[in-house]
């Protein structure tokens, strides 16, 4: 199954409306950079993500969450990995695509 | 593993550059290999040692430079790509009759193929950009 | 591109690549070197795919007259894939309909799949470009 890295804030721009019409069932979604608001309670998109997570595991880069000041409001279930954490999920998945 | 790293934003920027260097770091004491670091698009702006950042703040080309010497890591600028944005080594500068190269140490200019054989060499390709 | 020549190093391997264009042409030059990639990557003998979605279906676009603006019109260099044998271009159903488009509106021939489809094709890769 593919890992799908989004790096882009869901709350404007399209790339994880477009990634979840295309990724299949089982697949992981891992949020980078600005793309981890996509992981956050509270916000226009997180019923979207929240749906998402019951059929595709959700992820999120840590060191971005955290650089962000957001750890506090982190989806409950979506797991945080560090950098070492994401290589594991790069090499877990068959391969990545990245959702520029 | 061995993995092929593709990044297509210049330093400072655009996150991509540090993510791919933590990225690339943690895959290297994991003890898996980097097969090539190929720079795309504004990705070749992480090529010029002429880059000077205030002293406080993280070095990305030099600190590239020396994950580059300390794992013999493959850099490869894309040619057409740097000669659009102005990132020159000493044989470019030469041949386009310029008066100045700006290649980083531990970085080489080549050709497009580069990345394809990336592609086509390396288990897993994983592409940072914008 | 005469610079860009090299010896394939394929290695006598062969493997599906696939190119996802999801970017406008001419306000970032993502498209047109994107599109390098694949015309070098031709030479490669690679099992090469790719798919045009989001606002990357613009890429094909016909009737693009960039006189005016004095950049580079790059969109014939699409219909010259062919020759280059990438034949499969694909773009997304979804994307066409949100912006009003038929293949009639573009300048190359192109299959027409939906999101679902997609993801299937995507699963079914080896190698993964996105710009």
């Amino acid at each position: 199954m593919l890992l799908h890295t989004i790096n882009k804030s869901p709350l404007v721009n399209n790339a994880l409306s477009t990634c979840l019409r295309m990724a299949k069932d089982g697949s992981g979604i891992l949020f980078i950079e600005d793309g981890v608001y996509g992981a956050l309670t509270g916000t226009e998109i997180t019923a979207v993500v929240e749906k998402a997570m019951k059929t595709k595991k959700v992820y999120a880069l840590e060191p971005d969450v955290k650089a962000r000041g957001v750890q506090d409001r982190v989806i409950k279930g979506v797991q945080l990995v560090d950098y070492s954490g994401f290589v594991d999920l790069t090499t877990e998945y068959d391969k990545v695509e990245s959702w520029l | 593993m061995k993995f092929g790293i593709c990044i297509n934003e210049g330093p400072y920027t655009h996150q991509a550059s540090d993510t791919a260097y933590q990225f690339t770091k943690a895959a290297l004491e994991k003890g898996h290999e980097i097969f090539r670091v190929f720079f795309y698009h504004d990705g070749v702006n992480n090529g010029t040692r002429l880059t000077t950042p205030p002293q406080d703040e993280r070095h990305i080309v030099n600190r590239w430079t020396e994950l580059a010497e300390k794992h013999s890591l493959d850099l490869v600028v894309c040619v057409a790509a740097a000669q659009r944005r102005g990132i020159v080594d000493a044989d470019e500068q030469k041949r386009q009759g310029k008066d100045a190269n700006n290649l980083a140490p531990g970085f080489r200019i080549s050709g497009l193929g580069q990345l394809i054989e990336a592609g086509i060499q390396s288990d897993r390709l994983v592409v940072f950009g914008d | 591109m005469a610079d860009e020549m090299m010896e394939p190093g394929g290695g006598g391997v062969t493997k599906k690549f696939l190119y996802v264009n999801r970017k406008a042409p001419y306000g970032t030059i993502y498209a047109l070197e994107s599109l390098e990639v694949v015309l070098i990557g031709a030479a490669f003998e690679q099992d090469v795919s790719m798919i045009f979605a989001d606002d990357g279906i613009y890429q094909l676009k016909k009737g693009q007259d960039t006189t005016a603006s004095d950049m580079k019109n790059f969109s014939p260099t699409y219909r010259a894939l062919e020759m280059y044998d990438v034949e499969k271009l694909y773009v997304e159903k979804e994307s066409m309909d949100a912006r009003g488009l038929t293949p009639d509106d573009l300048v190359v021939p192109v299959e027409v799949k939906t999101a679902a489809e997609l993801g299937d094709l995507m699963e079914n890769q080896d190698v993964i470009l996105s710009f």
